[in-house]
């Protein structure tokens, strides 16, 4: 249903307005005094002698990449849960449970797997 | 064509006039309580000249911030770096909308007043969708600052972010499962009443008593404090070895809303926390009239969990230093990674036999 979400965006709406306008008001209320030194980047007050945007470690990467695999299987158990409690009545009840815990045992292979690989080592 | 229902439109603006109000004072108030509450485990008096008991403090630095010169970093990307302190706030304010905040009643023209903003029926997955927008704010901030305090500052909490939330996602799967229901509401109302453990100890039917959900409490209360980047977990900030992390180059309002959104994100994990483990509105071993009396200690009950996890929140801050990132890393991945999914296992076996 369409009118129960609108509160929710009108919400968003209401943070975005609440950021521009904080951020307008100190724009223009707020003094400009601008010089060279001041807008370069802050090193503790040393001149910066290299580029500021560095490469960053490959493991960040990895990090991420572990993570949609999990999250994934987060998603795949979100429907099973909700149905769960009604679905489980009776013999019914131990089959539900007994194919979920085939999928977390599946997932576990592939977690074990990734521990050993000393992917969680960071 | 349908008429649009303007007693029903009048609530909405109601309701969301009142969640607004309290989330836009809890920035100032909290500052207050966590500077006032460091002073009292430091041992010194803390701000105590503006106001009562210095309660206005908050106030007066919110006018110097807007007085304050609002710089632009020359190498920064302009763009990202003006809409980055943004993204922090819309996860923050939005998330609240689904968040039940006091018993529902019925009105004197015989409509049922429920306090919540938007009564949907995918709660906890609205909640995750946009907890997870909180990481753009701070990944922008740190890149397009041009500075590599920011540029780490904000790698990090990107990292972090993504793990906690993970134990977050699978710790709230626990609670979904004895609800049966996506809605908070649903979530709720399953904790009130009470149960009796072992024939002796009569209990709230919240979540954090029940046998089979204790582990998902501490995953997640853990994780919550790890995605607000709060303090044994600031790694986003850590200004011990980062200057300030991904704020470094901010400075006035920019600065403030980053603040702010800090702090109305801890209001927002403290609410989540009261709503799936602490029975939300509920009042232990009463059960509340279906009126307005019903409704107004329901509202007093959720305001006094949700400040008393605020209250937990500044007392780790102070008391507990900061972890090593790599123990952090293993912390989410080898620890409450398992627990999370060990819980789920135990919940569901205690939901097939029929003991929960």
């Amino acid at each position: 249903m369409t009118h129960t979400l609108l509160p929710v965006l009108i919400m968003m709406l209401i943070a975005v307005v609440v950021g521009v306008v904080m951020l307008a008001l100190a724009w223009f209320v707020g003094g400009h005094a601008r010089t060279a030194s001041k807008q370069e980047p802050y090193e503790s007050g040393v001149p910066s002698l290299d580029e500021n945007r560095k490469r960053v470690n490959v493991r960040f990467y990895q990090i991420a990449m572990l993570f949609i695999l999990f999250d994934i299987e987060a998603a795949f158990l979100y429907p099973w849960a909700v149905i769960y409690r009604e679905a489980s009545t009776g013999a019914q009840g131990m089959f539900l449970f007994g194919e979920m815990l085939v999928f977390i045992v599946l997932l576990a292979v592939g977690y074990v797997y990734v521990w050993k690989k000393k992917a969680f080592d960071f | 064509m349908h008429g649009i229902d303007w007693v029903d439109v009048g609530l909405s603006v109601l309701k969301i006039a009142i969640v607004l109000g309290a989330m836009l004072n809890v920035t100032p108030i909290m500052v207050w309580v966590e500077r006032r509450g460091s002073a009292l485990i430091q041992d010194r008096p803390g701000p105590n000249r503006v106001g009562p008991f210095g309660l206005f403090q908050s106030f007066a630095d919110a006018f110097k911030f807007i007085l304050k010169e609002d710089m632009l970093p020359a190498k920064a990307n302009k763009i990202l770096y003006t809409i980055a302190p943004m993204f922090g706030l819309i996860p923050a304010l939005t998330t609240i909308a689904v968040v039940p905040w006091g018993r529902p009643f019925t009105l004197p023209g015989g409509r049922l007043f429920e306090p919540i903003i938007a009564n949907v029926n995918i709660g906890i997955l609205l909640i995750f969708a946009l907890a997870s927008m909180g990481v753009y704010g701070i990944v922008m901030a740190g890149w397009a600052s041009a500075n590599k305090y920011s540029l780490f500052g904000g790698i990090r909490a990107s990292a972090q972010m993504i793990s906690y939330e993970l134990s977050l996602t699978l710790a709230a799967v626990s609670v979904l499962l004895a609800a049966g229901s996506l809605s908070l509401t649903d979530v709720v109302w399953r904790q009130t009443g009470s149960f009796v453990l072992f024939n002796v100890i009569k209990l709230p039917a919240w979540n954090i008593f029940s046998p089979a959900m204790w582990m998902a409490f501490i995953v997640f209360f853990v994780s919550g404090f790890a995605e607000t980047n709060r303090m044994p977990f600031d790694f986003a900030e850590a200004d011990a070895e980062l200057v300030a992390g991904y704020h470094t180059e901010y400075s006035s309002m920019k600065f403030a809303l980053f603040f702010m959104s800090e702090y109305m994100a801890m209001a927002t994990m403290s609410a989540l926390v009261t709503t799936l483990f602490l029975g939300g509105w509920d009042i232990p071993w009463y059960t509340e009239p279906a009126t307005w009396v019903g409704f107004a200690l329901s509202v007093l009950s959720f305001v006094t969990k949700v400040s008393i996890i605020l209250f937990i929140f500044v007392w780790v801050r102070w008391t507990i230093p900061r972890l090593k990132y790599d123990l952090l890393m293993k912390l989410g991945w080898k620890v409450f990674l398992p627990m999370a999914v060990v819980n789920i296992v135990i919940v569901a076996l205690f939901i097939a036999r029929g003991w929960l």
